[in-house]
């Protein structure tokens, strides 16, 4: 045939049938948009928002640009604390965080790293208004009143030439200004500038610039801001302190991560963290152990059930099958409020040991607000996702095989063992891999009945968020959880396929 | 597990029975622990405990004064209200949206459909601390960051009732997707082309033809969709304040507290919605089994 087939319309077939196809894939996206945009907006982008937070450090260079700028050139490695420009760009800094109050925030957040910082800027914000720097105002006013009137300083700062002389008066004015219209309402044209607007315009003009009235400040006795921050707290001289500062100025940070896995940056690299500090390890490591238990009680107790649910005849098996769905449906925390009553040390439990005479009354067994309890708790929580997947591949084994290999003489553990078991194996890697992952994230259980032993890394996450507010450390923690569990989701996508994932049974 | 032979040896029958007893034993592990609660709510003590008036039966031991404690008590009873606001407000979102994308799922020809699959299930798969941190976190943006700049919203999403029930949305997806996609497995698709060959437009197609037939799958995602946002605690209590305080954040903060043996009534409650759900999602799986032609396992 050499002629192209022609679909009725009398375009070639294969055109024809290319454009059904597309006018097909395009429906079916149209369908699944909404949707996707929906999940995409309320859940894909606030994790790649927590992803972001754990590496995010904008804090410290937008608080305090002049000063990062500034400590560029000093070596962290030295004894000796960074020289006066640096504490000159801080002087400005701190007198303009301290009108936006986010001096404080900026040491909640330094603090994390450095104990002793968030009072140090506390201290700082409430000094740094009373400094010796108003002789710099007075010299500047008395010599010439040009400099107490608002207006003029307005125009001289809107002329270009007088910018390009006074680069970093300018700059302090701006902010001034930026500041003053922002948190106090004032017009900056009718508000003489504050004192270290007069420090920056000093500086410059002991360096040698050009001023638009000419003032002779070679008599005016030069006030050392290194000084005046060490009258405030003498750890301003402390170059550890400034070290911290330096290490967490750029815009982006590995410290969070560093610190979730009890490292920190010292100023020569990455060095461990002290002894006392040391604590996320453990509960990762303690997270992951408990779940592995839970995993494998859960195995231990729902094999036997899924195979005499996938044995007995089905009127009897669905009737069974009732009390495995029952807790499956039943509310987490009804479930989780259960245990608290039995396990607890006046609950019913111990009063039956008690009662049987096991125990002395005395002597009550401690359950709860331990690893036991979250245990016992969690196991009994999660064993539906583990009987449900077993159950399901325990369906698909014929019960022929079993009688085969009895009947070639296999005794019943062999059989079990040699016939049975290895064909229940998907089952048992799909449902592991279910309750793993459910456990390792878990918070409510672990909270209510884990006391402080029995918690899990997500309880830590929990507490950085609502009690310590170090939300950086609570989102590096968070990520490295979910990288944890994507990993899992993989292999169990690999291995049982997420299409296959059945609910209730 | 087809009865014991008659020619069973000793070591066999005692396997066989010991086996059921061990079985009986875990059945009671699963069942008891919910089924304690049921008495002990009928507690006329404020304990967590059997009195011994209870154990002999004494009907002054009995009393159902923690139900009329959930029932008049205004703490309990906003946090049922706000229950009631926000779960059915959320399974509606989530099956209206998730129906549609499940049946463009099922179409033969859908590009990338694992990968948006992976994204639609993801909800589920995602530790509920870190989709609650996530989703504190870019709630109280007020705009929304796209590749071609920040959208500003008028408002912020934290602490208000919108903002749980879009999280609540988000959560119930999955549940919806996977009903409602393999009630779509078995849906015969020439069935539509019936329709459509005898006139029917898409839409009279969806609603008169194709819809009958997958309700029950919708109705069961639903119902899960339901059920996850309202037992939800973790992200309400992050993406909530107290205005959306809910029964679970109500029960939660009431166990951290330890304040009153309510909770066990409201644990009964609970448990007896649980078991009307339960008998409601199995009669639609087998309804739905039978409509699409296969024997009800």
């Amino acid at each position: 045939m050499s002629d192209k087939m022609m679909a009725a319309d009398g375009r070639p077939l294969k055109a024809s049938l290319n454009r059904a196809l597309r006018r097909q894939k395009l429906r079916a996206l149209a369908l699944i948009a909404p949707l996707l945009l929906f999940i995409v907006i309320t859940f894909v982008m606030p994790i790649a928002d927590m992803l972001f937070r754990s590496v995010e450090n904008e804090i410290v260079s937008e608080t305090l640009p002049r000063t990062t700028i500034a400590l560029q050139e000093w070596d962290e490695s030295s004894a000796t604390p960074p020289g006066e420009p640096v504490f000159a760009a801080l002087y400005t800094d701190m007198a303009l965080a301290t009108e936006y109050k986010t001096h404080t925030r900026l040491g909640s957040r330094l603090n994390y790293e450095m104990t002793g910082i968030s009072s140090l800027f506390r201290k700082s914000g409430r000094g740094v208004g009373k400094f010796d720097t108003d002789v710099y105002t007075k010299a500047f006013q008395d010599s010439n009143a040009a400099y107490a009137d608002p207006a003029q300083w307005a125009s001289w700062m809107a002329d270009e030439t007088v910018r390009g002389q006074l680069p970093m008066t300018a700059d302090a004015y701006d902010a001034w200004a930026a500041m003053l219209i922002s948190e106090e309402g004032d017009v900056p044209a009718e508000e003489t500038p504050w004192d270290f607007v007069f420090t920056a315009l000093y500086l410059e003009a002991s360096a040698g610039a050009t001023l638009p009235v000419d003032v002779d400040v070679s008599s005016v006795e030069p006030v050392s801001l290194m000084a005046q921050f060490e009258k405030i707290d003498e750890d301003w001289a402390d170059p550890e302190v400034w070290r911290t500062i330096k290490i967490y100025s750029p815009r982006y940070t590995n410290g969070y991560f560093l610190n979730s896995v009890d490292l920190m940056k010292g100023a020569d690299g990455i060095e461990e963290r002290p002894e006392n500090e040391q604590i996320y390890i453990t509960l990762f490591v303690r997270t992951m152990i408990m779940s592995l238990s839970i995993m494998g009680m859960c195995v231990l107790l729902g094999y036997p059930i899924a195979w005499i649910l996938a044995n007995l005849p089905s009127r009897t098996a669905n009737l069974l099958m009732i009390l495995v769905l029952l807790p499956f449906w039943t509310s987490l925390l009804v479930r989780t409020s259960a245990w608290k009553v039995l396990l607890q040390q006046e609950g019913v439990i111990n009063d039956i040991l008690v009662w049987i005479g096991l125990v002395a009354d005395d002597n009550r067994l401690q359950m709860i607000n331990n690893q036991t309890g979250t245990i016992i708790a969690m196991t009994h929580i999660l064993l539906p996702f583990m009987i449900l997947p077993l159950y399901s591949v325990m369906k698909t084994i014929p019960p022929s095989y079993l009688r085969a290999a009895k009947s070639l003489g296999a005794t019943d553990w062999t059989a079990f063992w040699r016939v049975y078991f290895p064909q229940s194996v998907p089952g048992i890697g799909a449902g592991c891999i279910l309750v793993f992952i459910l456990s390792i994230g878990y918070y409510i259980t672990p909270e209510l009945v884990g006391g402080t032993k029995g918690v899990f890394i997500s309880n830590r996450i929990a507490y950085h968020i609502s009690s310590s507010l170090n939300w950086g450390l609570a989102a590096a923690l968070g990520t490295i959880l979910l990288v944890i569990v994507m990993l899992l989701y993989w292999v169990y996508d690999k291995i049982v396929g997420i299409d296959n994932v059945k609910l209730g049974g | 597990m087809s009865g014991l032979p008659p020619y069973a040896s000793t070591g066999q029958r005692v396997w066989y029975y010991s086996f059921r007893v061990i079985c009986g034993l875990i059945f009671f592990f699963l069942i008891a622990p919910i089924m304690v609660i049921v008495p002990l709510s009928f507690n006329a003590q404020d304990f967590f405990t059997f009195t011994p008036e209870m154990l002999s039966f004494d009907p002054a031991g009995y009393s159902t004064k923690h139900y009329q404690d959930f029932f008049t008590n205004s703490d309990w009873q906003l946090a049922l209200s706000n229950s009631l606001k926000i779960a059915p407000v959320a399974t509606l979102l989530s099956v209206s949206l998730g129906t549609l994308a499940a049946i463009g799922l099922s179409q033969s020809h859908v590009p990338f459909r694992r990968a948006i699959m992976a994204v639609l299930i993801s909800p589920m798969i995602v530790p509920l601390i870190i989709s609650a941190t996530g989703m504190y976190f870019f709630y109280s943006n007020p705009y929304i960051p796209t590749p071609f700049g920040k959208i500003e919203l008028p408002f912020t999403l934290t602490g208000t009732y919108w903002g749980v029930v879009l999280a609540h949305a988000a959560l119930g997806i999955p549940f919806v997707i996977i009903t409602v996609t393999a009630t779509l497995v078995g849906f015969d698709q020439s069935l539509t082309r019936a329709a459509a060959n005898m006139g029917a437009n898409p839409v009279t197609t969806f609603f008169r033809v194709q819809m009958p037939l997958i309700l029950p799958g919708v109705v069961s995602g639903g119902l899960f969709a339901f059920i996850t946002s309202f037992d939800e605690v973790v992200v309400v209590l992050f993406v909530g304040s107290a205005g959306q305080k809910t029964l679970p954040w109500q029960m939660f903060t009431g166990l951290r507290e330890q304040i009153s043996p309510t909770i066990l009534a409201v644990a009964t409650l609970l448990i007896a919605i649980s078991i009307v759900l339960l008998f409601v999602v199995e009669l639609l799986r087998r309804r739905s089994e039978r409509l699409r032609g296969m024997s009800p396992s």
